[in-house]
């Protein structure tokens, strides 16, 4: 996978991971040509379009839509289902996730990614192991937080 | 952290985008002003305005400090500080050289703390970052992480990803060497976390290296088996909505198509056994209704089908994916129609189930005409262009005609070219041909490009078979009273050249058609006027009785006084050239074109260049060549092939700026084709003299190419470094060269990047004396037109000298010893370049031999003594060079003991001085 973006439907960009270099003018361009398009799309369309050299993978959940970029050789329904187990993720940590646990916890929405997937490859796609992750990071935070106090 | 959260309320308050910009330009001077405070901050603090600064930065604003204080964080020792802290640094990437220093420290203390917890941050942040500064620092220390006993299982999955994100970025740096076996071992681990996370590094690594590591196709196989037969709550957590381990299912199906199929009989039975597995799973009703299910059972289908396309050879499974690709075909998810479509077109070119496939044409042609989505008619398009061959040609091409006269514009020029391409390469009969080029443009001449109307013309000259049937069709085809001006360009060219086959019918007689052509005249464009001005020029050659009519119209002020320079010069050249040349010149100067040198079709290089490799199979397109060479009449041609390398391509003529009368214009070919800077180049000898007395420097350049060349010479062996540096954009494909004449050939990596620079090495050894020197030749597409060059390469048999010192007395006597006549060479010749002595005796040195000083009793002369290494013998030479600086003339004499030698080094220096 080359990134993954999260926007709204009125084009707001909430979540954005590169797993290539691409300079910040790049990345900024590439965001609004893709809103654009997806937004642009019926919603009975096919989740997969062509674009540049690439393939587009997207998803629309409520007021979100996830959308990632892979590469010609791989493959396009698993990547749907990394969206969903993302969502699933992301919905048990903050229990039935919305638009806004993402805009106000944006960091931990950042750091649940980085357990799921890394370099843009699935590290751990057991839905319990990530999460048993993370709860250990918070649960460092308050013992930490309980020993300052 | 309320003091963020109050100001992400804040922002998303903001009415505008200015008030956003003023609140942020608010909270940016506040958090300056805190970090340059006397006071110093706390760990809590500093946190909540480094994440501020986060927010601020991915809300796209530019954030150019803070940089130091989210270093700072790294080394605390609260977790949720050190983690904003790594985030930031993720996210904000530096190259400020001393914070990288900084940064790498933080990470080295985080990777040797053995806390896991912090172990994954670091590890996570370089996977993140993935800079080349950070693969220096970590890309020795990873493996022995990854492969460590003692390395708990999490650490250990992003440390196998963290490897692999470096790896893509640095290569180089990341060397497996002593850990490959044990990486390819993971594949084996009892944690389903760490295989999951471990074959995607070694899939990439295997695609670089597959020899090192094809033991890892037999472990893959063993480890899907198992998944494939386990029953679906096996595996727990990692069984996704009823499906066993999806994501790990389709990386090992992508690892196998990193390799051939498996040469182990029993391996190869067993995952032959999980491909019908999966195929058979595929038709047993769904265990839940849920889409995730579904989709995940058919990712492995798709990437198992993929691999069964990979391999080629096992007709059965192939058809049997045909057949469940076309139950997908009619699916209600679009999802599965378009993947299906799409992984079809693969299927298509493959010779065990090409007919398969065909079977399905009726439902792709439907989907072409009622998928609501413009990307999903896109595939059923590509699939029809995929699955045509001679069989269903006609119905294929007719379906996508009738499409494009609704299909989105987007997508309207591949189209265009597609159906070209596809009449050209099926036609069976030539006025099927021209009907479907003419109604390409009756339907989409916007989209019609030159290469496509070029190509129909160069078709229809090199058969005289379709010649009266197009004038006829064309002739048609202008009676319409809006037409193409693609169209008008078609007509004017064929009727000019062939309007004589159709003048008998009265319907049709030369005046008839000079006033159709002419009528669309005014409407035409500048080049479409300058041809159509030449068709006239030919009417008049064809139709005597046009002549005074035509003439009139190009006397007309409009014509000869036009404010086009091309215009009115054509008008004037024509109108003079059909008033004062007799009959006879006319007719020769214009005469009907000759046939076009056989050449790829210039659709094909079309095509490929707008699409690339990718949507189409490159073979499919070779083939696709092929047959349109044999179309456009090469072949049958055969017998006056030398009369058509030595004229120049007439499509020039009538379409160049330049084209006066057409006898003269010596155009090249390359005007109406894509690049074809080569053309018919025979051997480019103009750099090898240069290199008889140095190594090293640019053997041959062009626009497209440039050839380097570094050499190094002892004894009788050699090495010459070419370096081929691809000067364009875009890649050359299929790169070939082959060296002759030293009995060696060489094939190069096929392939130079856009802008790249590719080396190849050439081991010389020299057998015995020689005059011819090896030659180069090259090969290679740019933008689909073949490329072929021939280069002399510059060996010379004076770079195998060994350098001989003597005395004056020793030379002499050898000079006298070999003084059979046939020993000796001599060439009197003119200075070429200015007789400067350092410049001669450089170049002398440069030759090899060695240069003998206070040797002749003549201080102006040089002498020079060497022995030519070869492997069957050794030459013996003495030279002696004469400089009469009055006359600017040289004498160069040259004995060897060998007369071949003596003459050969006579021919070569000659040029020299």
């Amino acid at each position: 996978m080359q990134f993954m973006l999260l926007f709204s439907r009125q084009g707001k960009l909430r979540l954005q991971k590169w797993y290539v270099p691409l300079s910040d003018k790049e990345k900024k361009k590439i965001t609004r040509e893709l809103v654009q398009t997806v937004l642009a799309r019926k919603p009975k369309m096919c989740s997969f379009l062509e674009w540049r050299d690439l393939k587009i993978v997207y998803k629309r959940y409520a007021s979100l839509y996830f959308c990632c970029a892979i590469e010609d050789q791989d493959n396009e329904l698993i990547t749907l289902e990394i969206i969903h187990r993302y969502v699933e993720l992301l919905d048990k940590y903050f229990g039935s996730v919305c638009e806004l646990d993402i805009i106000f916890n944006f960091e931990k929405a950042y750091f649940i990614l980085d357990e799921f997937l890394l370099g843009g490859e699935a590290q751990e796609t057991s839905k319990k192991n990530v999460l048993k992750a993370i709860e250990q990071a918070d649960l460092l935070q308050e013992v930490r937080a309980l020993a300052t106090a | 952290m309320r003091g963020l959260a109050v100001f992400i309320s804040d922002i998303r308050n903001c009415k505008s985008k200015e008030a956003e910009i003023k609140r942020i330009n608010k909270e940016l001077a506040n958090i300056r002003s805190k970090f340059k405070g006397d006071k110093a901050l706390d760990g809590y603090s500093k946190k909540k305005y480094v994440c501020k600064l986060l927010f601020i930065f991915l809300l796209g604003h530019d954030i150019d400090f803070g940089h130091m204080e989210a270093v700072n964080l790294l080394s605390s020792n609260k977790y949720t500080e050190k983690q904003i802290g790594y985030l930031f640094i993720s996210v904000l990437v530096n190259s400020n050289s001393e914070l990288i220093r900084l940064i790498n420290n933080a990470i080295k203390n985080d990777l040797s703390s053995r806390n896991p917890t912090f172990m994954c941050l670091a590890l996570h942040c370089i996977a993140n970052v993935g800079s080349r500064e950070m693969a220096e620092a970590f890309a020795g220390e990873i493996p022995r992480i990854l492969v460590a006993g003692d390395t708990m299982d999490s650490v250990k999955q992003s440390a196998a990803l963290c490897l692999l994100r470096l790896y893509k970025t640095s290569p180089d740096l990341v060397l497996m060497g002593e850990w490959t076996s044990r990486v390819v071992h993971l594949l084996n681990d009892q944690h389903m976390g760490v295989v999951t996370a471990a074959i995607s590094l070694i899939t990439c690594l295997s695609q670089k290296n597959p020899d090192e590591f094809k033991t890892c196709v037999s472990l893959a196989v063993s480890r899907l088996s198992r998944i494939v037969s386990s029953a679906s709550t096996d595996l727990q957590d990692y069984t996704y909505y009823f499906v066993p381990a999806p994501w790990l299912s389709c990386k090992l199906l992508r690892l196998l198509q990193c390799y051939p199929p498996p040469e182990d009989g029993a391996v190869k039975g067993r995952l032959v056994e999980c491909l019908e597995t999966i195929l058979n799973k595929a038709q047993e009703p769904p265990k839940s209704k849920k889409v995730q299910h579904s989709n995940a059972k058919n990712a492995i289908l798709f990437e198992a089908i993929s691999l069964i396309i990979h391999y080629d050879s096992e007709p059965n499974l192939l058809v049997r994916a045909c057949n469940q690709l076309g139950q997908f075909l009619q699916h209600r998810e679009t999802n599965l129609r378009y993947l299906a479509l799409e992984s079809m077109c693969t299927l298509a070119s493959s010779e065990f189930s090409h007919e398969a496939v065909k079977t399905h044409i009726e439902t792709v042609i439907n989907a072409l005409k009622t998928e609501r989505d413009v990307s999903v008619r896109q595939r059923a398009a590509d699939l029809l262009y995929a699955m045509c061959d001679r069989s269903n040609a006609k119905q294929i091409v007719a379906e996508m005609l009738s499409y494009l006269e609704t299909a989105d514009y987007s997508i309207r020029e591949e189209m265009v070219l597609k159906v070209a391409i596809l009449a050209e390469k099926y036609a069976v009969d030539y006025s099927w041909y021209v009907d479907t080029i003419l109604n390409l443009i009756r339907i989409a001449g916007d989209y019609v490009s030159e290469e496509v109307w070029y190509r129909v013309i160069q078709i229809v000259i090199n058969r005289d078979d379709v010649q009266g049937y197009a004038a006829k069709t064309v002739f048609e085809a202008l009676q319409a009273p809006a037409c193409h001006e693609n169209m008008v360009k078609v007509g004017g060219y064929i009727l000019g050249e062939f309007g004589n086959l159709i003048a008998g019918d009265p319907r049709s007689s030369p005046l008839v058609q000079f006033n159709l052509l002419h009528s669309k005249f005014h409407l035409c464009s500048v080049p479409t006027r300058a041809l159509l001005l030449s068709a006239y020029i030919k009417f008049i050659n064809l139709f005597p009785e046009t002549k005074s009519t035509i003439q009139e119209v190009l006397r007309s002020d409009s014509q000869i006084r036009n404010s086009d320079v091309e215009l009115q010069q054509r008008a004037v050249e024509y109108l003079k050239l059909s008033s004062i040349a007799s009959t006879d010149v006319l007719a020769t100067v214009l005469e009907e074109m000759p046939p076009f040198p056989e050449r790829e079709s210039s659709i094909l290089a079309k095509l490929k260049k707008k699409k690339g490799p990718g949507a189409v199979s490159v073979n499919e397109l070779e083939e696709g060549k092929r047959e349109g060479g044999e179309l456009n009449g090469g072949g049958e041609r055969g017998g006056d092939s030398s009369a058509i390398a030595s004229t120049p391509s007439p499509s020039a003529d009538l379409l160049g700026l330049r084209a006066g009368p057409p006898v003269t214009a010596a155009a090249p070919s390359a005007g109406s084709l894509l690049v074809d800077v080569f053309s018919e180049a025979g051997v480019n000898d103009d750099g090898f003299l240069r290199f008889v007395c140095k190594n090293n420097g640019v053997l041959f350049e062009n626009q497209l190419l440039q050839i380097g060349i570094k050499s190094e010479y002892r004894q009788n062996l050699g090495r010459m470094y070419l370096f081929y540096g691809n000067k364009t954009s875009v890649q050359f494909v299929t790169f070939t060269t082959t060296v002759t004449c030293p009995g060696d050939t060489l094939v190069l990596e096929p392939l130079i990047e856009g802008g790249a620079q590719v080396q190849q090495v050439i081991n010389i050894e020299c057998l015995t004396d020689f005059s011819d020197a090896p030659l180069l030749n090259i090969k290679f597409r740019y933008g689909g037109a073949l490329q072929n060059l021939t280069l002399k390469l510059p060996v010379t048999i004076n770079k195998f000298f060994q350098p001989t010192e003597m005395a004056s007395h020793d030379f002499f006597q050898r000079w006298k010893q070999l003084s059979l006549p046939q020993q000796e060479a001599q060439k009197i010749f003119k200075a070429n370049h200015a007789m400067d002595t350092e410049v001669l005796k450089a170049k002398l040195l440069g030759l090899g031999m060695a240069l003998l000083e206070n040797v002749d009793p003549n201080p102006e002369n040089f002498v020079c003594a060497g022995v030519i290494q070869t492997k069957a013998q050794q030459v013996g030479s003495l030279l002696r060079l004469e400089p009469n600086a009055q006359a600017q003339m040289y004498r160069l004499t040259v004995r060897s003991s060998k007369d071949t030698v003596s003459k050969r080094l006579c021919e070569l220096l000659a040029e020299q001085f």
